[in-house]
């Protein structure tokens, strides 16, 4: 009997009477009046950043003048006039010296400050966690109040990677103090874009 | 109503002031209370020390103890909840089943049985409660900080009750003092930690007299309270509520 | 430090010789616990979704080999391979074939607390593997050849100016800096070079779901990531119990981790791998090592119920004061001491005894293990199964033999009183482990019993 076989004849022998799922829709799950806001107090809180915008090209102003190293901007978004567009056939490697990356996020989740996006969106999948300052794009509609909300969404999707990122990459392994910027972005921002 | 009184084995050799108390406490009360003469123990030092075979005897002499009573009220949350808990006897089940569903710490006692509405006792001391924790977590006599739930203690609620008396607030509420039976000597460095920690809360907040439903936690405390010559002292709930008008 | 075989109790002793330090580890794992409450209260349905998430794990126990084989069914349909390793050792193998076949001798690896609990790092030293951990916890107690003494804070029990030096010594950072700021960006730096030149990332599983064939690993720093897409083979390692059921399970389970483990709401990153890169191949480990067997044990399945948030280890009073290599495990903490015994009942039967099964830990844990329930069960367990010291058993016999006679009890308290009030020198000695630091309670003239007959009857 190979490991597998072992394993897994055990696991059939040894568990226990079947106990059913719970339903979890079942669950009174918080809800916030605005969800906007309470995304931008928590994304606040753990060292991120929100800016309401009218206009997509507004983001090309504010990382010109927020950040120091122009040759090195990058986005995925086509709409965005001012910023270098992507080379997708890059290798991840290359990808180091990255100062801002401008990508876009699916939807923004209110009560933890995280948004998610997909390889879909990123297209190098390095690219939101090498950069050295991370920007995502969202619509001003585009929140849910909870986690289980979120997976509402995410469920039907067919993504080959995925992540929710909820701000700046960070560490307290020294004496918990907090420190923003430990692999990943020193910062996060999100532009909300109200159209 | 026929309560029996079910004194931990430790109080009754050690401080038979608290087994008074209750006993006094009770009858204030109008209970008639009998006390088996023998009674000796609980079974919980050897049980927790992974013994429970050995407690075999102890609970069989318990059962014959208190299987006629309509009641069985002790002033302590650990041993109440070792007989709710774990009270079995092969010659007699349906007396030691009965005897789990009707035995009772003390503060639970008065305030879910006896309704407590008025204690006639003035204790004019700063208190500190020590909220012991298996009367707290396992008996449910106050919430614990860990559960987000809405917070209520039974043995507060009668402290309350008497004149005088200043109820402390702590930074740790229900922490642990580090008794726990045998671990007491196991792990005496731990253990001793434990109980000076919370020693220093309650002297923090100045606090006169340190207060709890078990004479172990009490027993520990003060243990650590006289070595460094503490002017704080321990007194069981059931004194503070049996005291002197 | 101590012997191989030291126990809980010696070495907990040895921690509390600084008390300065106990009471600063004390206090830093406390107000975790404390920004856990803050975290929790913020969620009204907070219980809800312990006892949601409870629920869900006893079905996961209970349907596990139908979860296994839909996960390896969907995830190979994804393109992930899939091994299958019995325990530490054949683990260890799998990974160091896959390393081998890659012609590969450098590494790196995010944390995995399975890696630790099979020894892999000083499997594949030993074979000349050079792996270099990324969290930078993790990395701190590398540096130091340590274990962590924490499953999610790795290096606890260092203090800032500890770690400045050690920094100073393997990365060159200037002598007498200990600010957290500049230290870790020295280790961003000096980790960053790995990340990019080393072809092979290892990284755990936090989450893997049957339904899709997916696995998640969640982390602040960013290093599983920064590991897995630079690199052309990443291995995930998992115990078989991380499995859940379907993808929306994971709404419960990231609401309860990161409130759970540290108070944020959630971790910085929640990575969902369901196929591998393209050009990149991927590779998942399920591991048993005990873990079925643990799985048969009516009384303790429920520990696999367990997230690793360490809730437990941050409220229990034990802990914070006796620090994670008092355990002398992988896995220290309350959950450590249910874990481990199954794993060697001889080696770890001193932890389960080093609790007063105050029952903190359970009603902090994300999914309701009655933790301290499954104390007092292994404590009856070792004791049965002969592993209690014979000296205890003997004392344990006399306690009993005294507990159940009632003429023998009144009598021994008697004496006891005597002997305390006249010869007091008897019991206030070195010998006796109370007295070292407390006083003996004052011996009163008379029992209750002694009181109630001459008042009463």
């Amino acid at each position: 009997m190979n490991s597998r076989e072992k394993i897994l004849t055990a696991v059939k022998m040894n568990q226990p009477a079947m106990q059913q799922l719970p339903d979890e829709e079942a669950i009174a799950v918080i809800q916030y009046e605005d969800k906007l806001a309470q995304f931008t107090t928590v994304l606040k809180t753990i060292g991120g950043n929100v800016v309401p915008i009218n206009c997509i090209d507004e983001i090309v102003d504010f990382v010109k003048n927020n950040f120091s190293d122009s040759q090195n901007y990058v986005t995925t978004l086509s709409e965005l006039d001012g910023i270098a567009m992507l080379d997708e056939k890059l290798d991840a490697h290359f990808l180091e010296n990255i100062e801002v990356a401008v990508v876009k996020a699916l939807f923004g989740v209110a009560e933890n400050g995280s948004v998610w996006l997909t390889d879909a969106e990123v297209k190098i999948r390095a690219l939101p966690f090498i950069c050295q300052h991370l920007a995502v794009v969202l619509q001003k509609n585009d929140f849910v109040n909870n986690m289980q909300e979120a997976y509402k969404i995410t469920g039907k999707s067919d993504y080959n990677f995925g992540v929710f990122i909820a701000g700046p990459s960070k560490t307290a392994d020294i004496e918990q103090s907090l420190v923003l910027g430990a692999h990943g972005p020193k910062t996060m921002t999100v532009f909300v874009l109200d159209n | 109503m026929n309560v029996g009184l079910f004194i931990p084995c430790y109080v009754n050799q050690f401080y038979p002031q608290v087994a008074i108390a209750t006993l006094e406490l009770l009858e204030k009360f109008n209970c008639k209370v009998g006390y088996p003469l023998k009674q000796t123990c609980c079974g919980q030092p050897m049980a927790n020390s992974g013994y429970e075979k050995l407690a075999q005897s102890c609970n069989e002499l318990f059962t014959d103890n208190f299987a006629e009573y309509d009641y069985v009220v002790c002033p302590s949350g650990s041993c109440t909840l070792h007989i709710k808990d774990h009270l079995h006897s092969s010659k007699n089940e349906t007396a030691s089943t009965s005897i789990q569903h009707k035995v009772y710490e003390l503060t639970e006692f008065l305030v879910d049985v006896l309704k407590v509405e008025n204690i006639e006792a003035s204790f004019p001391y700063r208190v500190g409660v020590h909220q012991s924790c298996h009367g707290q977590r396992g008996l449910h006599t106050s919430q614990m900080t860990e559960l987000v739930a809405a917070p209520y203690s039974k043995g507060d609620f009668l402290l309350q009750k008497v004149k005088g008396l200043e109820l402390i607030a702590l930074d740790r509420m229900d922490e642990c003092c580090g008794f726990g039976g045998t671990f007491c000597v196991v792990e005496e460095s731990v253990s001793v930690k434990m109980g000076k920690d919370r020693v220093t809360d309650h002297e923090k907040h100045n606090v006169q007299v340190i207060t709890g439903g078990d004479m172990s936690c009490l027993m520990h405390l003060e243990g650590i309270l006289k070595r460094k010559k503490s002017n704080i002292t321990v007194k069981h709930i059931a004194e503070i509520l049996n005291s002197e008008l | 430090m101590s012997s191989i075989n030291a126990k809980h109790p010696e070495l907990a002793e040895a921690f509390n010789k600084d008390e300065a330090r106990v009471d600063w580890h004390d206090e830093t794992l406390w107000w975790i616990r404390q920004k856990r409450d803050k975290a929790a209260w913020t969620i009204p349905e907070w219980e809800v979704l312990r006892e949601t998430a409870s629920a869900i794990k006893n079905n996961v126990l209970s349907n596990m080999h139908e979860y296994l084989v839909e996960f390896e069914a969907k995830a190979r349909a994804n393109g992930i391979i899939v091994h299958w390793a019995a325990d530490g050792k054949e683990h260890n193998e799998i990974i160091h074939a896959i390393l081998q076949e890659n012609k590969v001798s450098q590494i790196v690896k995010s944390k995995s607390m399975l890696t630790e609990e099979c020894g892999l790092n000083e499997y594949l030293a030993k074979n000349e593997i050079d792996v270099v951990d990324t969290d930078l916890g993790e990395r701190i107690v590398q540096l130091a050849n340590e274990h962590p003494s924490h499953i999610v804070l790795p290096c606890i029990h260092w203090k800032k100016e500890e770690i400045g030096e050690l920094f100073h010594q393997h990365l060159n950072t200037p002598k007498g800096n200990a600010d957290p700021q500049f230290l870790t960006n020295a280790a961003r730096i000096h980790l960053r070079e790995k990340f990019l030149t080393r072809r092979i990332a290892i990284t755990g599983v936090n989450f893997a779901v049957a339904e899709t064939g997916e696995f998640v690993v969640c982390t602040n720093e960013g290093n599983a990531d920064m590991g897995a897409h630079l690199a052309d083979v990443h291995i995930a390692c998992m115990g078989i119990e991380k499995i859940i059921p379907q993808r929306k399970h994971l709404g419960i389970f990231l609401r309860l981790l990161a409130r759970s483990a540290t108070g944020q709401p959630i971790t910085t990153y929640s990575s969902h791998f369901q196929k591998p890169n393209a050009g990149q191949v991927m590779h998942i480990v399920l591991v048993d090592n005990g873990r079925t067997v643990q799985l048969g044990r009516e009384d303790f399945r429920n520990s696999l119920k367990c997230i690793r948030c360490a809730a437990c280890f941050n409220t229990c009073p034990v802990y914070r004061r006796s620090g994670g290599h008092s355990y002398h495990t992988a896995i220290a903490g309350p959950i450590g001491a249910i874990l481990a015994p199954n794993l060697d009942m001889k080696k770890y039967a001193d932890l389960p005894f080093a609790s007063t099964l105050c029952g903190s830990c359970s009603n902090v844990c994300p999914v309701k293990i009655d933790i301290h329930n499954q104390l007092y069960k292994w404590r009856q367990e070792i004791t049965e199964e002969g592993y209690s010291p014979k000296t205890k058993t003997v004392a344990m016999k006399v306690m009993a033999a005294i507990l159940s006679k009632p003429a023998v009890f009144n009598f021994a308290g008697k004496a006891g009183r005597w002997v305390m009030k006249y010869l007091p020198f008897v019991v206030n000695n070195k010998l006796n482990p109370w007295y070292k630091q407390r006083d003996m309670p004052a011996p009163p003239k008379q029992s209750f019993t002694e009181w109630y007959k001459k008042n009463r009857k």
